[in-house]
C-alpha cells in the first residue's frame, strides 16, 4: 500500500506531461528523470543517515556510458575528435545503454563504497565530495574517452515521458522493495541507534556498502535517462545538480520514499516554473518576467527554510499508509539523527 | 633558482606557502564555529566572496584602499552575524548532517544572489592589485601578496592562540568546543562563546577575502567556492574537533595544492583536483579522525 502513494504521483506526472504542449513536455520530462536520481539518493541518504555529496558521480558516470556509446559510429569523429579506438567503433541501443549506464554506476558505487563506507560523518561526507570532484575532472579534461568540455550531441533522444516514466518507476519500485528487505530494514536500524544495531549482529559497513551500490545503479540508470533526454555538458553534472537532488530530497523529507518523490516533484515542478518566468511566461493574464537566477534563489531560499521549519521535510518522514492499518508505533521523531 | 630535485621554484614554494596560510586562516575561521555549533559552515567562501565584492565595487567607485577593506570588513561581518541569527541559531539543536545542507542551501542562496546582483561575469578588483607585483629578492622574484599573506597569516595565529589559551573568552571557548554541554553547566555562557567564535571566524573570512582578492582581482559568483571546499577537506584532514589540527590541515593543504600545482607539468595542470582530491580520500581512510590528532575522540557528538 506505501508503495501506492509514489507510483500514482510518477504516473500522474507521466499523464499530464502527456497531455501538454512538447515545449512544456520538457520540464515534465527533467522532472521525472529528477525523480529518478533523488529516489536514488534516498536509497542511500535516506536508508542509511549519512550524507553524500557524490552521488551526482554516479549520475555523471551513467551519463558518460550511455551517452559515448550511443553517438552513431559515423559521427563521433566530429564530437569527440580525441576518443580512444575502443570507443571510437563501440555502439549499442537505447535499452543495453540504459543498462550498461545502471551496471557502470553500481560498479562504480561498490568500487568507491568498498573504502568508503568504511568512513563515517563528516570524513564520509568530504570523501565523497571528493569522488565527485575526481569525476568531474576526469570527465571535464580526459578527451579520450568523451566530449570533454562539450556537450554529448548527437545521442539519439530516445527519453519520452514512457521512457522517463517507466525509468523513475523502476527506481521507485526498486528503491521500495530494498526498503522492505531485509537488508534495508538492517540499515535502517542502524540509522535509528548504531549500538543497538551492531549489538544484534548488523555489519553497519556491509549494509551501507550494499545501500550505496544500489543508490549507485539508480543513479547510473538516472545519468542514462538524462543523457537520451538532452545534448547535456559532463560540466553541468556537478555542484548545482547536486544541491538542487539534495535540496528536493531534504525538503520532501530524506526519511521517505515518499519524502524523495514528493520533495522532487514539489522542487521541480517550482524550479521549471521559475525557470520558464526567467524566460517571461504568461500567468493567468499576467505576465511574469523575472530576472536570470531568481529561480535558484527561491530554491535555496526555500531549502533553508524547510530545515528551519520542518527539519523532517514536507512528509515528515512517513510513507503514505491508509489509517485503517497503523498498528505499528508512532514514526520516529528522532529523524534527523546522523 | 631552483629546488632542482622536485623542479620547483623558489616563487612556487613561496606561493605554496602563502596559499596554505590563506587556507589556515579560513580553515580556522571554519574550525572555530565547528568547535562550538557542531556546524559546518559550507557558506563561508560566500563570506569571502562578498568580502571581495565590496573589494570589487570600491575599486570601480574611485574609493581609497583602505576605505575598500574597510567596506569588506564591515559587509563580511554584517553578513556573519545575520546568518548566524537567521539560520545557525534556529537549527542549533539539529544533527551535523541537517546543519550542513542548510549551509549548502545558503551558499547557493547568496551565490545566485551575487549572480543576480552583479552578473555572471564578474567585477575586477584593481585597486588592490599593486600588492600583486613582485618584489626582488637576491635575484628571485617573489610576489609581494605572498610574503605578505604569511606574515599575516601569522600575525593572526599568534593572535588567536593567544586568545584561546589566555583569555577566559578563550578558555570558554575551548572547554565548549569539547563538550558543550558540560561546559555550560560550569556556568559558561552559551551565546557569548558562539557570538565570539562567529565574529572571529566572519573577521578571518574578511582577512581571506582581502588576500585572495589580492592574489585573484577578477571577483565573480563563484569567488571562494572551490577554495572553500579544499579547505573544507583540509580540515577534515587535520581533524575538525580541535583548532591547531584543522590549521594545520588547512596549511597543509594549502601548500601541498600550491606544491602541485607548481610541480605538475602544464598539459596536465588541469588534473590538479583530481589528485588533490584522491590524496585527501586516502588519508582519510587511513586517519578518519584526522591527520594531526592522537587517535581516538569522535569527530562528531552523538
Amino acid at each position: 500500500m506505501e508503495l501506492a502513494g509514489p507510483v500514482a504521483l510518477v504516473l500522474a506526472t507521466a499523464l499530464l506531461g502527456l497531455a501538454v504542449s512538447t515545449s512544456l513536455q520538457t520540464y515534465f520530462l527533467d522532472t521525472l528523470v529528477k525523480v529518478s536520481i533523488v529516489v536514488a539518493l534516498y536509497v542511500f541518504i535516506g536508508n542509511s543517515g549519512v550524507l553524500s555529496f557524490g552521488h551526482v558521480s554516479f549520475v555523471a558516470l551513467g551519463v558518460w556510458v550511455s551517452g559515448v556509446l550511443t553517438v552513431p559510429v559515423g559521427e563521433k569523429p566530429a564530437i569527440m575528435p580525441g576518443l580512444a579506438h575502443f570507443l571510437l567503433h563501440a555502439q549499442v541501443g537505447n535499452v543495453p545503454s540504459l543498462l550498461l549506464a545502471a551496471a557502470a554506476g553500481l560498479v562504480f558505487a561498490f568500487v568507491v563504497g568498498l573504502p568508503l563506507m568504511r568512513l563515517s560523518g563528516l570524513a564520509a561526507g568530504i570523501a565523497t565530495f571528493g569522488v565527485l570532484e575526481i569525476t568531474n575532472n576526469v570527465l571535464r579534461y580526459y578527451e579520450k574517452i568523451g566530449p570533454g568540455l562539450n556537450a554529448f550531441s548527437s545521442v539519439p533522444q530516445t527519453t519520452g515521458i514512457w521512457q522517463a516514466a517507466i525509468g523513475a518507476l523502476i527506481c521507485v519500485v526498486l528503491a521500495f522493495a530494498y526498503q522492505r528487505s531485509r537488508f534495508g530494514r538492517m540499515l535502517r536500524a542502524t540509522r535509528e541507534d548504531p549500538a543497538a544495531a551492531s549489538a544484534a549482529g548488523i555489519s553497519i559497513y556491509r549494509q551501507r556498502l550494499v545501500a550505496f551500490t544500489l543508490s549507485g545503479g539508480l543513479a547510473g540508470l538516472a545519468g542514462g535517462l538524462y543523457v537520451h533526454m538532452l545534448p547535456i555538458e559532463v560540466d553541468s553534472l556537478s555542484l548545482d545538480l547536486t544541491f538542487i537532488t539534495l535540496a528536493m530530497l531534504v525538503v520532501g523529507g530524506s526519511g521517505s520514499l515518499l519524502g524523495a518523490v514528493v520533495g522532487a516533484l514539489a522542487v521541480s515542478g517550482l524550479d521549471s516554473f521559475l525557470s520558464a518566468a526567467e524566460n517571461g511566461v504568461d500567468v493567468l493574464g499576467w505576465h511574469l518576467d523575472l530576472p536570470t537566477g531568481t529561480a535558484l534563489i527561491v530554491v535555496g531560499a526555500l531549502m533553508a527554510i524547510v530545515l528551519v521549519l520542518r527539519p523532517s521535510g514536507l512528509s515528515g518522514g512517513r510513507e503514505l499508509s491508509l489509517p485503517r492499518r497503523r498498528p505499528r508505533a508512532a514514526p520516529p521523531a528522532a529523524e534527523a539523527a546522523g | 633558482m631552483t629546488l632542482a630535485i622536485l623542479n620547483i621554484s623558489w616563487q612556487t614554494l613561496a606561493d605554496a606557502l602563502s596559499l596554505g596560510g590563506v587556507y589556515a586562516l579560513m580553515a580556522v575561521g571554519i574550525g572555530l564555529v565547528f568547535g562550538v555549533l557542531r556546524l559546518v559552515n559550507f557558506a563561508y567562501g560566500q563570506l569571502v566572496m562578498a568580502g571581495a565584492y565590496a573589494l570589487a565595487y570600491s575599486s570601480v567607485w574611485g574609493w581609497p584602499t583602505w576605505a575598500g577593506i574597510l567596506l569588506c570588513f564591515g559587509v563580511v561581518l554584517a553578513l556573519t552575524l545575520l546568518m548566524d541569527r537567521l539560520v545557525f541559531r534556529p537549527l542549533r539543536t539539529q544533527s551535523p548532517a541537517v546543519m550542513l545542507v542548510a549551509t549548502f542551501a545558503v551558499a547557493f542562496l547568496l551565490q545566485s544572489i551575487a549572480v543576480l546582483s552583479f552578473g555572471q561575469l564578474g567585477t575586477i578588483a584593481s585597486s588592490i592589485a599593486p600588492l600583486n607585483r613582485p618584489w626582488i629578492i637576491d635575484g628571485v622574484a617573489i610576489r609581494k601578496i605572498a610574503i605578505v599573506s604569511i606574515a599575516v597569516a601569522a600575525v593572526c595565529l599568534a593572535l588567536l592562540q593567544l586568545l584561546l589559551t589566555r583569555t577566559s573568552v578563550g578558555l570558554h571557548m575551548r572547554a565548549a568546543a569539547m563538550d558543550f554541554g558540560t561546559a555550560r553547566i560550569l556556568g559558561v555562557r552559551a551565546n557569548r562563546v558562539i557570538g565570539g567564535a562567529v565574529l572571529i571566524s566572519g573577521l578571518l573570512a574578511a582577512v581571506v577575502a582581502v588576500m585572495l582578492t589580492v592574489r585573484n582581482p577578477q571577483v565573480t559568483p563563484t569567488f571562494g567556492l572551490d577554495d572553500t571546499i579544499i579547505v573544507l577537506a583540509g580540515v577534515v584532514l587535520g581533524g575538525l574537533n580541535r583548532p591547531i589540527p584543522a590549521t594545520l590541515g588547512g596549511f597543509a593543504i594549502g601548500f601541498a595544492s600550491g606544491i602541485l600545482g607548481g610541480a605538475l607539468p602544464t598539459n596536465q595542470s588541469q588534473y590538479l583536483p583530481t589528485f588533490l582530491f584522491a590524496a585527501v580520500i586516502l588519508v582519510l581512510l587511513v586517519r578518519p579522525n584526522g591527520l594531526f590528532t592522537r587517535s581516538g575522540g569522535a569527530v562528531e557528538r552523538a
